[in-house]
C-alpha cells in the first residue's frame, strides 16, 4: 500500500511537470480573484474604523433586530428541519408507496429552483388571494416559511443514506426483546441517525442564516419586523453605507462558520471515538 | 475481486431481498401487533407527505395554475416582451461564461486538492467551500470592495477603461462565486475512486501527461464532472442576491431573469412574473430530472 502510494506520487510529480506551474498559477490566480480579494477587501471594510466602528455598526438598533431575527428564526426552521427532514427521511427509505421515486427526487427542488421563484411560489400559495385563505405575506411568519422551504433537503439527504445503510437486524432483535416500537427509536435508531441528522442541522443553519432571494418578496422587509439579516446589508449596500453592511456581514459569516466548525469539530471527535 | 462477489449474491438483489425477509419476520408475533405497526406506518408517511405538499408540492404547483389560469396567449405575450427575452438571453450568457469556466477550474482544482500532496491542502479546501457559507447578499458585497468604483481596484479599473460593477463582467464574476465549489466537490470523489494505476502504466507506456489526462483521467470523472456541471448550471441560472448588487439591475441591459421576476412581481404585473418563474421552474425541474439520470448511468456503472 505504502509503496504504491509512493509509485502515485512519483507518477504524479511527472504528470504534474508537464503544465502545472501555469495551471496551478491559473488556479491561484482565478481563486485570487473570485474568492481571496473580495473576502480580504470584506474583512478590510469592517475593520477599518476599529474595534469601535465595527461595534458601532453592529449595535445599530436595526441592524441587532435583523440580526437577531435571522438568528433566531434559523434555530427553529432549523429544528423544525431536524424533526420533519428525518421522518421524510425515513418514509423515503421504509415505506413503499406509488409515487415514491417522483417524491424522492423532488426533494431537491428548492435546491434547483432560484431563489426569488422560491418567493413567488410561497407566494401563489400562501400570499394575498391564498386560495388556503391563509396570508403569511409581510409577517415573520413568512420569514420561516421562505426558510424552511429553502432549507427542506439538507437533513432529508443526510439521513436518508444513513438509514439506508442501518441494519435491520438490530431493530428486530430489540423488538423480539420486548422493546416497544419507540424504545426501538429512542435507544437504537436515533442514537445511529445522530450525526447525520446533526450534520444536516448544521447545513440548514448555514444556509437559512445567509439566505436572501426567497425573503425578499414575501416579507416585505420591513425593519424590526420581518427584515433579516442578509436584507438588511442589502439595504445599507443601496444607501452606499458599505461599512455597516461589511460589518453586519462579518457577524452573519462568522455565525455561519461557527456552526460549521463545530460541525467538524463533532464529527471528528465522533469517528475518532467510534474507531 | 469479481470471483469473490459470487458468494454474496449480486447487489441489485440483495436490498429488497433482504427488505421483504424483515418484514414478513416482523409480522408473525401478533396480528394486532402488525395491525398497529401498519396504522404507524401509515401515519408517519401522512405526516411526511401531507407536509411535502404543503411547504413543497402545494406551492409549486400552485404557481403553475396561477400562470395559465387565462389560458396561454397571456403567457406567450409576457413571455416575449423586449425586455423578458433580453433578460432570458442575458442569463444564458452569464451562465455560458461562468459554467465552462468554474468547469475548467473545477476540474484542475479537484486533481490539486485529490493528488497533490502540500503545505495548507485543508485550508484551500476550506477556502473552496467558503462561497456555499457566504450569503449570496455578502458576496456581491465583497465583489463591489474590490472590483466598484470606490474599490480596492477601482481605480486601476477605471483608467484602463474597464467597468466590472453594474455591467456583465461583475455578473460573470459573482455568478462563478457562487457557484464555484459544485464542479470541484463532485469530481473529487469520482478522482479518488479512480485511483492512479491506469494513469500510472498509461505513463509507463509512453504517454504524455497531457494524453493520459485526456484519454484516462478524464473518461474516468467524467459522470461526476456532468454531474457537477448541471449544479453549476442550476445554480448559474438562478443566482439572484449577489447578481442583484453588482448589477445595478437596469432594464434590458444588466437585469437576468430572476431580476426580471423581482421586478414584474414588484411592478404588479404578475403574469410577467409567473411566465418568468415558471420558465426558471421548468428549467429546475431538468435540472433534476438530468441529476437523476446521472445517478442512475453512475449506479448502473458501478453495479455492472
Amino acid at each position: 500500500m505504502a509503496a504504491g502510494r509512493r509509485a502515485g506520487f512519483g507518477g504524479l510529480r511527472l504528470t504534474a511537470r508537464g503544465g502545472s506551474l501555469l495551471g496551478k498559477g491559473l488556479l491561484g490566480i482565478y481563486l485570487t480573484v473570485l474568492v481571496l480579494l473580495p473576502i480580504a477587501a470584506l474583512l478590510a471594510k469592517s475593520s477599518t474604523g476599529g474595534l469601535d466602528a465595527f461595534w458601532r455598526e453592529v449595535s445599530n438598533p436595526e441592524a441587532v433586530a435583523a440580526i437577531k431575527l435571522t438568528l433566531i428564526a434559523s434555530v427553529i426552521v432549523v429544528a423544525i428541519n431536524a424533526v420533519f427532514g428525518t421522518v421524510i427521511a425515513w418514509v423515503l427509505v421504509r415505506d413503499e408507496f406509488p409515487g415514491k421515486g417522483i417524491v424522492n427526487a423532488l426533494i431537491d427542488l428548492p435546491f434547483a429552483l432560484p431563489t426569488i421563484v422560491a418567493g413567488v411560489v410561497l407566494l401563489a400559495l400562501y400570499g394575498k388571494d391564498s386560495p388556503l385563505g391563509i396570508d403569511v405575506a409581510f409577517t415573520r411568519a413568512a420569514v420561516g416559511l421562505a426558510l424552511l422551504f429553502v432549507t427542506l433537503p439538507f437533513v432529508v439527504r443526510s439521513v436518508q443514506p444513513v438509514l439506508l445503510e442501518l441494519d435491520l437486524a438490530m431493530e428486530e432483535a430489540a423488538a423480539s426483546l420486548g422493546a416497544s416500537p419507540l424504545t426501538v427509536l429512542r435507544r437504537i435508531v436515533l442514537p445511529t441517525l445522530a450525526p447525520a441528522i446533526i450534520s444536516g442541522v448544521a447545513l440548514s443553519f448555514a444556509r437559512a442564516v445567509g439566505e436572501f432571494g426567497s425573503l425578499v418578496l414575501i416579507t416585505g422587509n420591513l425593519p424590526f419586523k420581518t427584515e433579516a439579516g442578509s436584507v438588511y446589508i442589502f439595504g445599507q449596500i443601496q444607501n452606499e453605507n458599505l461599512a455597516a453592511a461589511a460589518a453586519v456581514s462579518v457577524v452573519l459569516l462568522l455565525a455561519a462558520l461557527l456552526v460549521l466548525a463545530l460541525l467538524t469539530l463533532f464529527l471528528r471527535r465522533r469517528s475518532q471515538h467510534v474507531l | 475481486m469479481s470471483s469473490s462477489g459470487e458468494g454474496a449474491l449480486p447487489i441489485p438483489g440483495a436490498p429488497s431481498a433482504r427488505r421483504s425477509s424483515t418484514r414478513s419476520a416482523a409480522r408473525p408475533p401478533a396480528a394486532a401487533g402488525a395491525r398497529a405497526a401498519r396504522r404507524r406506518q401509515l401515519g408517519v408517511r401522512a405526516i411526511a407527505l401531507g407536509y411535502l405538499a404543503l411547504l413543497l408540492l402545494g406551492p409549486v404547483a400552485m404557481i403553475f395554475y396561477r400562470t395559465f389560469e387565462h389560458g396561454i396567449s397571456p403567457v406567450l405575450n409576457a413571455a416575449t416582451t423586449p425586455s423578458a427575452t433580453h433578460a432570458f438571453w442575458l442569463s444564458l450568457e452569464i451562465v455560458a461564461i461562468a459554467v465552462p469556466l468554474n468547469t475548467i477550474f473545477g476540474i484542475g482544482m479537484a486533481l490539486l486538492l485529490e493528488r497533490g500532496r502540500f503545505w495548507g491542502k485543508a485550508a484551500l479546501g476550506v477556502l473552496i467551500d467558503l462561497p456555499f457559507a457566504i450569503s449570496p447578499v455578502v458576496v456581491g458585497l465583497s465583489l463591489v470592495l474590490v472590483y466598484g468604483k470606490t474599490g480596492w481596484l477601482g481605480d486601476w479599473l477605471a483608467e484602463q477603461g474597464i467597468q466590472v460593477i453594474f455591467s456583465v463582467p461583475g455578473m460573470v464574476l459573482a455568478t462563478a462565486v457562487v457557484s464555484l465549489p459544485f464542479v470541484v466537490r463532485e469530481t473529487m470523489p469520482v478522482l479518488r475512486e479512480l485511483g492512479v494505476d491506469a494513469e500510472q502504466a498509461a505513463e509507463t507506456l509512453g504517454a504524455s501527461p497531457w494524453q493520459t489526462f485526456l484519454r484516462i483521467t478524464l473518461p474516468g470523472i467524467r459522470w461526476g464532472v456532468v454531474y457537477g456541471v448541471v449544479l453549476t448550471t442550476a445554480r448559474a441560472l438562478g443566482e439572484f442576491g449577489a447578481v442583484s448588487i453588482v448589477s445595478g439591475r437596469i432594464e434590458e441591459q444588466t437585469q437576468t431573469l430572476p431580476l426580471f421576476v423581482q421586478d414584474r412581481f414588484e411592478n404588479f404585473d404578475s403574469t410577467g412574473a409567473y411566465t418568468a418563474a415558471v420558465v426558471l421552474a421548468l428549467l429546475a425541474l431538468g435540472t433534476l430530472l438530468a441529476m437523476n439520470l446521472l445517478t442512475r448511468i453512475t449506479r448502473r456503472r458501478t453495479e455492472a
